[in-house]
């Protein structure tokens, strides 16, 4: 009964962390939104899992433990970058220039 | 009853994301994506997800964000400095990408699960209610899904070592 | 009769090999030892005359078995390919014998006398490399079995051709005669190529057995295709044997030394296409209007050519267009059907042209060592530089009037029983064909300007006052032995030459016709009725009499004065000594249209603006357009790669939707 709503709502809000990464400058505000992202995806798991089994719930647990590693990393990336180039607006991190 | 709590819960989630991604001040935006995923903790519950909610709300908004707190504070990027989102052309941009995508993924969801694979109603609410929330979800994990969950923490290791290397101040 | 297979015949490829061996040997000591003039000598000569003796011991062979067939001696295989099949074979019959005694014998003489002539020159050891390599091409071409081989040894006498006019080719003008001669050859080399094509689409072979054999039956006699290849084949003969339009190249090729000149341009190489018709008879036989084109042509070339010859003040050049002429003379022999007239007269001009043209030789050559004493520069092939030297030369001018007379056409003399025999022929044709009365009229003015030239250049060089100058004068003697001694064999050859194919007795015509019998059946008779034919015979002899006796009537040696001090010509004269301008025509109706179209449109339009500017410079814009396009992509900025990531996903979501 839930399911249709559930999957309106992820969507939305998958939709809203696309725009929120297009949007952000700041590197940091960017991992939040796709953190966002992460989450949507996860509800659609667990809606579906209602009707086609737990396994979509074991998925979410996984899905939540590499994000977490993910966050760890990418953070710790964030802040070596810092020190090096004393910004995080991704438009001044640009030495991939081609 | 169900439908009226799932609305409220999902339209406050919805406004929290939207305030998320146009804050100016970091901290703002991460407070306000801790509210996103306290909502989403409450929607899982309805949604029969008990154990689920509960590890949300402890390591999503527990740990994780609170890490992206400290490492705002490290950074010392607290305050609303100039803002970082782009200019009218990146909104442009932005928001055209975000309504297609949207529209894409609304029309996907109108397609329905396929038939012999739907269990039937209220089914895995039976199992969360008889085997209790945590067993429901542990119970295959350890069995089915050993090998992931072994590997997952093989995975855990290394992005701890990871960390660990690429904040060391000399390497 | 025996037959030739296991007989001297079976050797006949010696003959190719040895001057062809001459020519490595040769060759190897134009690099090496290019001063070791006596060895090279000895291996130039030795060769042409071992190929000599080779080509009697076939001759001998071919007299003791009298093949009614011709006798092929097969090398190897050469081109198998589909239905063509072409080996390396060489032919032995009565024709080819007879052209491989005349180049063979020829050239041995030539060779010799070449040892004196060029004795002072640098490039001696590369003379004779290049001349031993001309008789073995040369030979291919007589002796090959089929159209083809024919065609290797054609275009290799060009070859040589080239390499030999632009012998000298430090000297511009020398270099470009020999480029000349080469291209105008090309050009009727292309119409051989045409001709072989014709002749294997419709009859499934190139060997010239074969060919001769199939031909009455597969084509149709008068018929278009018939008609086509042989017009094609003369083409090959226009360009190769000097006729018009083509014939632009010999009197430029005589800037080469004059025992080419004698070789090449009057005994073998230009009598190449007389031989083709000769060889193709049957086809020409079948076609009335090929052979009557071809009868034609000789005979305006033959008066054209006589008529330059009257103006000319170079002595070598009144004897190239006395080839040009004579030349036309033997095409209006093969034309209306005399094939071995055509021949006969190919035999007895290979021998007095060449003892004319190595008699001035002797001449030049003479004048370049006094001209070398006094240290004066001059044009020691102009007649106006000589006169008198019958006094200084009495050998070589003895021998040259022999050759005069016979050119002229004096009996007994070889020249009158050839030249006689085409035009009774002609008159013959005649009775039937009315342009046949036409071509031998023709033939009757050239014979009377032939004499007269002919006559003028012996008055103008060996008779009167010698103009040479005072200080030459003591310098002026006889030409060495080595010189001299060839000239008297080709005047021997020229006294007795008639006696190849007397009247009435017709040696060579019968030696011939088993290589001419399957034509003769088609033609009609060629035969004048005996009281026609002596009222022709005398006609001739009174013509070749009265052009000489006209021309020392009124022409004045003493009148002539040096080059440099000699009025400017006048009027139908000067035409004539420029030759009816006949080179300016051509250069600026052929010529340089076609180096515009090459430079202005083909260059510089087409490959230059077309070609450069949108292929090569194309290609390279677009690439660094097209490069310069993908370094925009990037940035370096995340923003960018993450909104095509997004494009990307949403494209891909868009088409799985579908």
């Amino acid at each position: 009964m839930l399911l249709g709503p559930s999957l309106a709502v992820s969507a939305i809000l998958f939709s809203l962390g696309v725009v929120g990464v297009l949007l952000r400058r700041n590197a940091i505000v960017i991992f939040m939104c796709i953190e966002l992202m992460l989450n949507a995806v996860n509800l659609t798991f667990i809606a579906l899992s209602q009707r086609l089994g737990l396994d979509g719930q074991v998925f979410v647990f996984f899905v939540m433990t590499v994000a977490a590693a993910e966050a760890a990393v990418g953070l710790a990336i964030v802040i070596a970058v810092y020190r090096h180039r004393d910004t995080v607006n991704l438009q001044n991190i640009n030495l991939l220039r081609g | 009853m169900t439908l009226v709590a799932f609305w409220a819960f999902a339209g406050v989630a919805i406004a929290s994301a939207l305030l998320c991604i146009t804050r100016r001040s970091p901290v703002a935006s991460a407070l306000w994506l801790v509210n996103t995923l306290f909502n989403l903790a409450a929607i899982y519950v309805l949604l029969d997800a008990h154990f689920i909610a509960a590890v949300q709300v402890l390591v999503y908004a527990g740990a994780i964000m609170v890490l992206f707190l400290f490492v705002i504070m490290l950074l010392n990027l607290g305050r609303a400095g100039p803002t970082d989102i782009r200019g009218a052309r990146g909104k442009l941009v932005a928001g055209v990408a975000g309504l297609v995508l949207a529209a894409e993924l609304i029309v996907l969801r109108l397609a329905a699960p396929p038939g012999d694979l739907q269990l039937p109603a209220g089914a895995v609410a039976q199992t969360v209610a008889a085997a209790g929330a945590v067993r429901a979800v542990g119970q295959p994990l350890f069995q089915s899904y050993l090998v992931p969950f072994e590997i997952t923490s093989v995975l855990l290791l290394a992005a701890i070592v990871g960390a660990v290397v690429l904040a060391k101040r000399r390497l | 009769m025996k037959p030739l297979a296991g007989s001297a015949a079976d050797w006949v490829g010696l003959a190719i090999l040895l001057p062809f061996a001459g020519f490595l040997v040769n060759g190897a000591l134009a690099f090496l030892r290019p001063r070791a003039k006596r060895l090279v000598s000895v291996v130039g000569v030795g060769a042409v005359a071992a190929a000599f003796a080779v080509g009697v011991a076939v001759f001998l062979a071919v007299l003791r078995a009298h093949p009614a067939e011709p006798y092929v001696r097969t090398l190897w295989t050469w081109i198998p390919v589909g239905d063509l099949r072409v080996d390396a074979a060489l032919q032995v019959d009565q024709l080819s014998v007879v052209m491989l005694l005349v180049v063979t014998g020829v050239s041995s003489l030539i060779h010799v006398f070449s040892i004196g002539y060029m004795h002072d020159d640098p490039g001696y050891a590369r003379y004779f490399a290049y001349l031993n390599l001309f008789v073995a091409f040369m030979l291919v071409l007589v002796l090959g079995a089929s159209f083809p081989v024919m065609f290797i040894g054609w275009e290799g006498v060009g070859l040589c051709s080239y390499l030999l006019i632009g012998f000298w080719f430090e000297e511009k003008e020398k270099a470009d005669a020999g480029f000349k001669a080469f291209l105008v050859n090309r050009i009727g080399d292309f119409g051989f190529l045409v001709a072989m094509f014709l002749i294997f689409a419709h009859l499934g072979t190139l060997d010239f057995r074969e060919v001769f054999a199939r031909a009455p039956q597969a084509l149709v006699p008068g018929g278009g295709t018939v008609t086509a290849i042989a017009l094609f084949l003369f083409m090959g003969c226009v360009g190769k044997s000097a006729q018009i339009p083509l014939y632009v190249w010999l009197p430029d090729a005589m800037a080469g030394p004059t025992p080419v000149s004698a070789l090449i341009h009057a005994a073998t190489m230009v009598t190449a296409g007389v031989y083709l018709v000769a060889r193709s008879n049957v086809l020409f036989a079948m076609s009335p209007t090929a052979s009557a084109v071809v009868a034609g042509i000789g005979a305006l070339t033959a008066l054209f050519a006589a008529t330059i010859g009257l103006k000319q003040w170079d002595i070598k050049k009144v004897l190239a267009y006395s080839t040009v002429s004579q030349l036309g003379y033997m095409f209006v022999g093969v034309g209306v059907g005399a094939y071995a007239a055509g021949i006969f007269h190919l035999v007895t001009h290979a021998f007095f042209k060449a003892l004319l043209f190595l008699g001035a030789g002797s001449v030049i050559h003479v004048l370049h060592r006094a001209y070398h004493h006094t240290h004066r520069t001059a044009d020691a092939q102009d007649m106006r530089n000589m006169g008198g030297l019958m006094a200084y030369l009495p050998w070589t001018s003895r021998v040259m009037w022999v050759a005069t007379l016979a050119i002229a056409g004096i009996p007994p003399l070889a020249g009158f029983f050839s030249k006689d025999e085409i035009l009774g022929a002609a008159f013959a044709r005649g009775a039937a064909d009315p342009f046949y009365r036409v071509v031998w009229a023709f033939g009757l003015v050239a014979a009377f300007l032939t004499a007269f030239y002919m006559a003028r250049l012996m008055l103008y060089t060996f008779h009167g006052p010698n103009r040479t100058g005072d200080l030459e004068r003591p310098h002026l003697a006889e030409a060495p032995w080595v010189m001299t001694w060839p000239l008297v064999v080709l005047a021997g050859l020229t006294v007795l030459g008639g006696a190849l194919n007397l009247p009435h007795v017709g040696t060579l015509h019968r030696w011939l016709e088993p290589v001419t019998e399957r034509s003769a059946a088609l033609l009609p008779n060629l035969a004048p009725a005996t009281g026609v034919e002596i009222g022709l015979m005398v006609l001739a002899a009174l013509i070749g009499v009265g052009g000489i006796w006209l021309a020392t009537r009124i022409l004045r040696p003493e009148a002539l004065v040096p080059p440099e001090r000699a009025p400017a010509e006048t009027g139908f004269a000067k035409l004539l000594l420029e030759k009816y301008r006949v080179d300016e025509l051509y250069d600026a109706v052929i010529v340089r249209p076609l180096v515009w179209l090459a430079r202005v449109v083909l260059w510089k339009g087409l490959d230059a603006g077309i070609i450069d500017t949108a292929g090569v410079n194309g290609s390279a814009a677009v690439a660094r357009g097209l490069g310069w396009l993908g370094s925009r992509l990037q940035t370096g900025q995340v923003g960018t790669y993450v909104f095509f990531f997004v494009v990307g996903a949403v494209a891909l979501l868009a088409a799985l939707l579908r």
